[in-house]
């Protein structure tokens, strides 16, 4: 049992002082520009709700938003099983854990732009790799400038190739975590490996998924460095995500209000969403 | 069993791709690369290396994003600690609140606090410091640091500290030679992943810097625009951005995946 | 259910075991009878855990063979032997009801639904948990959560052995003793042999009809509770049952006579060892007498019911168990040993003949 104790506070003030620096000066300053309308010079005017109007109405931050969810959600769908798959086919003990979990990590540890950069080189359509093996060797036609659809599978692939390892450490932890008895007791009963995975291994690995389920949907909802170093968004815009389009708003047409205004809209859709599944995933613990 | 095998090495073997085509791409001349393809370099030369570090703003990249992910790691590691103990011993008024909205700044997406961050460093003087980029990036270090601290301090029984205090202990003594040691994993994997994340984020960095602190990966970016294509040079910096992570990797590899389970959502 | 043989069994978790020393479990040969209700007793580390996961084919045997009634089963998979296992952590389907977890053995095997729902309302009343079929199974105390697993094990009636192992480590003091009754009384009402190991003497001599010792990784002695209490054939099964244990006195043996100092101590029956050996005498059987051997009172211990007097022969240390008055510290006095149940061992095993 925890104590009561408010001097706690105490030991939680230099956190609070930091983060509250960090996160909500700045984000006094969106809000401001959020409700306002400058013509440069730090002119501004009031503009109530209107810039939130406008960005709820366009299409184009309709569209950026479907990209941002069709993205979030193939990749939730490709990384979750897949790392899951992983990691249950991980040796459990010796030698060769440190080298897959050593190897697997190193993606996450790229900074984020080599990421992009990296992924670049590796598809350029006549010396990378990737983009030589299937425009020469298998002979199809693959450049992410001009396809969409190549601009799409490339940015899916290269999460994948990034984020994937994620969630095998964290399924890995989950797994290793289980004693071996409910192991031998599954044995022992006759299960299946199926009924093995579904009774036993998923709901054990159920906190440490959530976990990254919730990690992989808020970093994948704000990715910006990768996809605008591989593909700066087109082609045309079919890969401008959510963040991309901010920042073009923000700083290239420098639209301070709408951007602002959007990204207050962005900031909550991402805090309800992963609220609404924190709670859903967490409302049978709380008996 | 060994069919079972198939799967992780053929999992590696796609991670290690990428990899190796970015360190193959480094060891080449400018000239092999745009002559066309070819899978291993065939005049192998160090120039791309050589070039790196003998040239300041090349290697000054290296230092200065050493030296912001450092400082940035001590902090967040620092105040995290007496905060996670507080959540992981005491209740007090508002306490579950401030956990979330803690956890809420790591779903902030940091391309929208670029613009701000950058007005508000310069307001209060600290652009382009190293100090600068290692406070913004305590942003989203402090709460994952507070997140992984809390988990592996909850592991430990309350009793320790009851014991140290009937032995007469005091508090910042019985922190620092017990408990600490006792947690020592999880100060571990905490550093771990704030460097990591230090490491890796570069929209904050890149603006809140110009030249005195300009990260080395910033640095790419701009050689890569404006000195045309020299893909060597960029495939050798990035080769040397993997190492440190490399090495920080292998130190921990036997906490990693644990510090992850131990946090609590 | 089926008679169970152990031919010939070693064991050892290393890749080339060669002393005796690399063997967990050193060459054992064993009949459990079928319906026997078996205590596997010892300390920790003695190889009862290894033997325990043997015989269910978690592991298998480095040498010999398993039998199920003169089946060879050594190689089969623990699914295969139709036995049932209870851990000392209570497992159970966190994500299942309590019914749902009574009823995944028999439905692994595809047993009928309307099987399935007589053998788990049958088992849940003998269990007493009828009222908690319907709950989730991971809400509930340790106590039923093991009781739960324990009916996973009794609930298929085909089973061939049913084996706990330390079932109890978790359970609260005060619920122990009734889980350990529930057990003897569930043992009655199947009839299946049960295979308990533990390292509580208690727990071993309550449950069992027959208790099997080991040490190391051999067997030392099986026989009755009371077998093991009254004769030890070990002097480690001496020591390790009982309250305190058994009195182990160095001895010098002179013309098949046992003395302690110059005290000769008639011993039960005759022998034929000659040189050093031990007497063993339990605590139970030791008094305070008018006459016998002189000694000096070091301790006392009152343990409620009795009290424990621990007194010095010479260099010897001499436990006795009295109900009555007792003896300051560093008073004299003397001790008798009752003739019939003090034995005499030779190197750890038994060696004067049982009187008549």
């Amino acid at each position: 049992m925890k104590t009561q104790n408010q001097k706690a506070w105490f030991f939680v003030l230099p956190v609070l002082v930091l983060v509250a620096f960090n996160a909500l000066i700045p984000m006094m300053t969106v809000v401001n520009y959020s409700v306002q309308e400058t013509f440069g010079d730090n002119l501004f005017f009031w503009e109530g709700l209107g810039w939130f109007e406008q960005i709820l109405r366009s299409d184009r931050f309709h569209a950026a938003l479907g990209r941002q969810f069709m993205f979030t959600g193939l990749i939730l769908l490709i990384e979750i099983p897949l790392g899951v798959i992983i990691a249950l086919s991980m040796p459990r003990s010796g030698f060769w854990v440190s080298i897959c979990l050593v190897t697997m990590a190193l993606p996450m540890l790229i900074p984020w732009n080599v990421v992009g950069a990296m992924w670049n080189i590796f598809t350029l359509p006549d010396i990378g790799l990737l983009g030589y093996l299937m425009n020469t060797t298998l002979g199809i036609n693959y450049d992410m400038t001009q396809s969409p659809f190549a601009a799409w599978a490339t940015i899916i692939t290269m999460d994948v190739w990034h984020w994937t390892s994620l969630v095998v450490l964290l399924s890995y932890a989950g797994l290793v975590s289980i004693p071996d008895a409910y192991y031998q007791a599954a044995k022992i009963d006759g299960a299946s490996p199926w009924k093995v995975f579904r009774y036993v291994q998923l709901p054990k690995m159920k906190q440490v998924l959530t976990i990254a389920i919730l990690l992989r949907f808020m970093d994948s909802f704000n990715i910006y460095t990768e996809p605008f170093v591989l593909t700066g968004g087109g082609p045309g815009n079919s890969t401008t995500l959510l963040s991309i389009d901010l920042v073009k708003i923000a700083l290239g047409q420098f639209d301070l209000g709408p951007a602002a205004a959007m990204s207050l809209i962005y900031f909550a859709i991402t805090l309800l969403v992963s609220w609404l599944f924190y709670t859903l995933m967490t409302k049978d613990d709380q008996k | 069993m060994k069919k079972r095998a198939l799967i992780p090495i053929l999992y590696i073997a796609f991670l290690m791709l990428p990899i190796y085509w970015l360190v193959a791409m480094s060891f080449k001349t400018t000239n092999e690369i745009l002559s066309g393809f070819s899978l291993f370099p065939q005049t192998f030369t160090l120039e791309n290396y050589r070039v790196i570090f003998t040239d300041p703003t090349w290697y000054w990249g290296y230092i200065n994003s050493i030296l912001y992910v450092s400082i940035n790691t001590v902090i967040s590691v620092c105040v995290a600690l007496p905060a996670a103990y507080a959540f992981s011993r005491y209740r007090f008024l508002g306490d579950k609140q401030l956990f979330f909205w803690l956890l809420t700044n790591r779903m902030a997406p940091a391309a929208v606090f670029a613009l701000p961050f950058f007005q508000l460093y310069s307001a209060v003087g600290l652009f382009d410091t190293h100090l600068a980029v290692a406070l913004a990036h305590c942003l989203f270090n402090i709460p994952l640091a507070v997140w992984i601290l809390e988990g592996f301090m909850g592991g430990v029984p309350k009793e320790l500290d009851e014991t140290a205090y009937v032995d007469g202990y005091s508090f910042p003594r019985f922190f620092v030679t017990i408990f600490l040691p006792t947690i020592k994993a999880g100060v571990g994997v905490a550093a771990f992943f704030c460097f990591m994340f230090s490491w890796v984020e570069l929209l904050l960095a890149k603006t809140l810097t110009a030249v005195q602190a300009k990260p080395i990966a910033a640095t790419m970016t701009k050689t890569a625009s404006s000195a045309g294509y020299e893909l060597g040079l960029l495939a050798a910096a990035g080769t040397l951005t993997i190492i440190p992570g490399a090495i920080v990797i292998y130190f921990v590899r036997n906490y990693i995946a644990k510090g992850f389970a131990l946090g609590r959502v | 259910m089926a008679k169970i043989t152990l031919s010939n069994l070693k064991h050892s978790y290393m890749a080339n075991p060669k002393t005796a020393e690399d063997y967990a479990l050193k060459e054992i040969d064993l009949d459990w009878e079928d319906g026997g209700a078996y205590a596997l007793l010892g300390p920790s580390g003695c190889g009862k855990s290894t033997l325990l996961n043997i015989i269910s084919g978690l592991l298998s045997p480095s040498e010999g063979r398993v039998l199920f009634d003169n089946r060879d089963v050594t190689n089969l998979p623990p699914d295969q032997r139709n036995i049932a296992q209870v851990f000392q952590f209570p497992v159970i389907y966190d994500t299942m009801t309590v019914y749902d977890n009574l009823a995944f053995p028999l439905r692994n095997r595809g047993v009928t639904e309307d099987r399935v729902a007589s053998r788990v309302a049958e088992i849940a009343e003998m269990l007493e948990v009828t009222d908690m079929l319907t709950t989730r199974a991971a809400g509930l105390s340790p106590d039923n959560k093991q009781k739960i697993s324990m009916g996973r094990g009794l609930v298929r009636d085909d089973v061939n052995v049913v084996m706990f192992d330390e079932p109890l480590t978790v359970i609260d003091p005060h619920l122990k003793w009734k889980l350990r009754s529930k057990l003897k009384e569930l043992h009655q009402r199947v009839q299946a042999t049960m295979i308990y190991v533990t390292h509580d003497q208690t727990e071993a001599l309550t449950f069992a009809d027959q208790v099997v010792v080991m040490q190391d990784g051999e067997i030392v002695q099986i026989g009755t509770p009371v077998e093991l209490f009254e004769r030890p054939q070990h002097t480690f099964v001496g020591h390790f049952i009982g309250s305190p244990g058994m009195n182990i006195l160095p001895t010098e043996m002179r013309d098949g006579r046992a003395y302690l100092g110059s005290h000769e101590i008639p011993l039960e029956g005759p022998t034929a060892v000659t040189g050093a050996a031990q007497i063993g005498i339990r605590p139970e059987f030791v008094q305070i007498a008018e006459q016998g051997i002189p000694a000096t009172v070091k301790r006392v211990t009152d343990v409620g019911r009795h009290s424990v007097i621990e007194s010095l022969v010479g260099e010897a240390s001499i436990k006795a168990i009295t109900q009555g008055t007792v003896p300051e510290a560093g008073s004299p006095i003397h001790l008798s040993f009752q003739k019939s149940q003090t034995r005499l061992y030779k190197d750890g095993w038994i060696a004067s003949e049982a009187s008549a």
